[in-house]
């Protein structure tokens, strides 16, 4: 049995105008320990919600998630979340707000060691200078930090991540993205890490195994895509690297397809932009001049993201 | 330039109210004009802390008296507003149960509920605080209860992520971020406590500004009268003001 098991997982949720609103139906998955899962798909599709599920923030309607052989009712003491939107109290300061975790986490410790804890996972995120101010004070990309270091305070077991770089402009997406990899490897145990994205390239640099996620309502995951690529990987190698190309273009087709399916929207308009996107990356460039050559015609079309049809 | 106009406009605001009072003293037989009121009432303000009888005292003492019973009053009809609004904001039963109740209550005048505390306590002091809490405490109640409602999914989600304790989530979550909320209703609530402190003395005859209002009443001294009401506006006003930059520091967190 996989360490993290979901299994006919559905949820329904009341919409406005007293109708129901099927977001997840008969969703199954399972992750081994220590792995590292991307679930990719388009915004509203529900992968949001299926995050939430298996961290245990909300329950499901039908079906269970074990983690470890326990059957998931609530949030894991193990377990760290960050979210999009940071969610830090904007009346503690960053210490404060990183404290408060490490103090729920470890109410034994004395509050000296409680402290130096937090200080120390700040200043790992690169803020030991800012560690007073409040979010208020902060930029994104600074507050993402912290809600990166107060993850990792607590030394998690389990990682979850909903959208975490959505916000955040490109550049310091990209630096953050490296800085989690980074912690994660640094942290000397295997963390278990599901992440949702709805960029296939955040996908390619971080996981271990992309799930995509069919389109909403009764969203239900595709088949899964491993990618065996060695760690720490960056994002010009991945735009040359034809295992990754392969990836990318089975992740692309597969959502795609499946968007053109499910929605009553002009068929040959969808498959054209998801042949574009295609020729643009799935050929395996020849040579290094070649793939040089290319991606400066190309521009910086690093971050392929899947924001089409969004529901909100 | 603008500095000027800033204080020109207010001052050109309290000299028509001086005219048009002045007009209507001069009509109204028993209303004394502006100048007679002052002349009347000088010793009242010039030697604010003197105290030559029961009532008979400066204008600064009397206003101590209704202040600090306005206090006390306040400090009750918060002490009980602020945690029913926190039980009524996390608990949708709660409200459902005391609802309807609240909505009877609010709207009684502090002249009705006097009455009753005074056959409750047999104490004129007592019943004036009995008052001036119940008709002050419900702007507190709805607004922490409207606080709690308020606070974003994200705090919540939060406290569950982090595993606070119940207690933890009360202090370090639900209080910060209901309380610029429950500032609001504080300073909604020293307003009424202020207004209800003029009746409550009315009606008991304890020392105060609305005690000095009520007994000059009766004995005629109009030019006092009017004293007295000016103070209670001047007094209202500067409470409102503190309450005011207080709220405006919390806020700024």
């Amino acid at each position: 049995m996989a360490y993290i098991e979901m299994s006919q997982v559905a949820k329904t949720f009341a919409a406005s105008g007293g109708s129901l609103r099927e977001v997840l139906s008969d969703v199954s998955l399972s992750i081994g320990r220590g792995e590292f899962v991307s679930i990719l798909g388009t915004m509203g599709c529900g992968k949001s919600t299926l995050l939430k599920i298996l961290a245990g923030l909300i329950a499901p309607d039908a079906g269970q998630v074990t983690i470890d052989r326990e059957v998931v009712r609530g949030v894991r003491p193990s377990a760290a979340i960050v979210f999009q939107n940071y969610s830090l109290l904007p009346w503690f300061s960053a210490l404060e707000n990183v404290r408060l975790a490490v103090g729920a986490a470890f109410p034994d410790w004395p509050r000296d060691r409680q402290r130096q804890q937090a200080v120390r996972h700040l200043e790992s995120v690169g803020l030991g200078h800012a560690i007073d101010r409040r979010p208020g004070q902060l930029s994104g990309g600074m507050r993402q930090r912290v809600a990166i270091a107060r993850a990792f305070a607590i030394e998690p077991e389990l990682l979850f991540l909903d959208e975490p770089f959505g916000a955040l402009d490109a550049l310091t997406r990209d630096s953050l993205q490296q800085e989690l990899a980074r912690l994660c490897s640094v942290a000397g145990r295997p963390i278990t890490t599901v992440m949702i994205t709805n960029s296939v390239e955040e996908a390619l640099l971080l996981s271990d195994r992309i799930l995509p996620m069919t389109a909403g309502p009764r969203a239900t995951l595709g088949a899964p895509v491993a990618v065996e690529l060695a760690k720490p990987r960056s994002a010009s190698e991945l735009l040359h690297d034809d295992h990754a190309a392969g990836v990318r273009a089975h992740v692309i087709a597969t959502l795609t397809e499946d968007l053109a399916r499910s929605r009553s929207i002009t068929r040959s308009g969808l498959q054209q932009a998801g042949q574009v996107r295609l020729t643009a990356s799935a050929k395996a460039p020849a040579s290094l001049a070649e793939a040089e050559r290319r991606r400066k015609a190309n521009g910086p079309a690093v971050n392929t993201t899947l924001a089409a049809e969004g529901e909100g | 330039m603008k500095r000027a106009v800033n204080a020109v406009l207010p001052a050109t605001g309290v000299l028509l109210a001086l005219i048009f009072w002045w007009a209507v003293s001069t009509m109204v037989k028993d209303l004394p004009s502006p100048l007679k009121t002052w002349e009347e009432s000088k010793v009242y303000i010039l030697k604010p802390l003197e105290k030559r009888g029961e009532m008979d005292q400066g204008i600064a003492l009397l206003a101590y008296y209704s202040l600090m019973r306005v206090a006390r009053g306040f400090l009750l009809g918060i002490a009980i507003g602020t945690p029913l609004g926190f039980l009524l904001g996390m608990s949708k039963t709660l409200t459902r149960v005391f609802d309807p109740i609240m909505q009877v209550l609010r709207p009684i005048s502090p002249l009705a509920w006097l009455p009753l505390g005074l056959i409750i306590f047999q104490k004129s002091e007592p019943a004036a605080l009995f008052a001036i809490a119940i008709c002050s405490m419900w702007p507190t109640v709805i607004n922490t209860m409207a606080g709690v409602r308020a606070i974003p999914q994200d705090y919540w989600n939060v406290a569950k992520v982090l595993r606070l304790s119940p207690f933890t989530t009360f202090a370090k979550v639900v209080v910060p971020a209901t309380l610029p909320y429950m500032f609001t209703g504080f300073r909604l609530s020293l307003g009424i406590a202020w207004l209800v402190i003029v009746a409550s003395e009315m009606l008991t005859g304890t020392p105060g500004v609305g005690g000095f209002l009520w007994q000059e009443y009766n004995s005629l001294i109009y030019a006092h009268i009017l004293l007295a009401i000016l103070t209670i506006g001047v007094v209202g006003f500067v409470l409102d003001r503190l309450m005011g930059l207080a709220e405006a520091r919390l806020r700024a967190i």
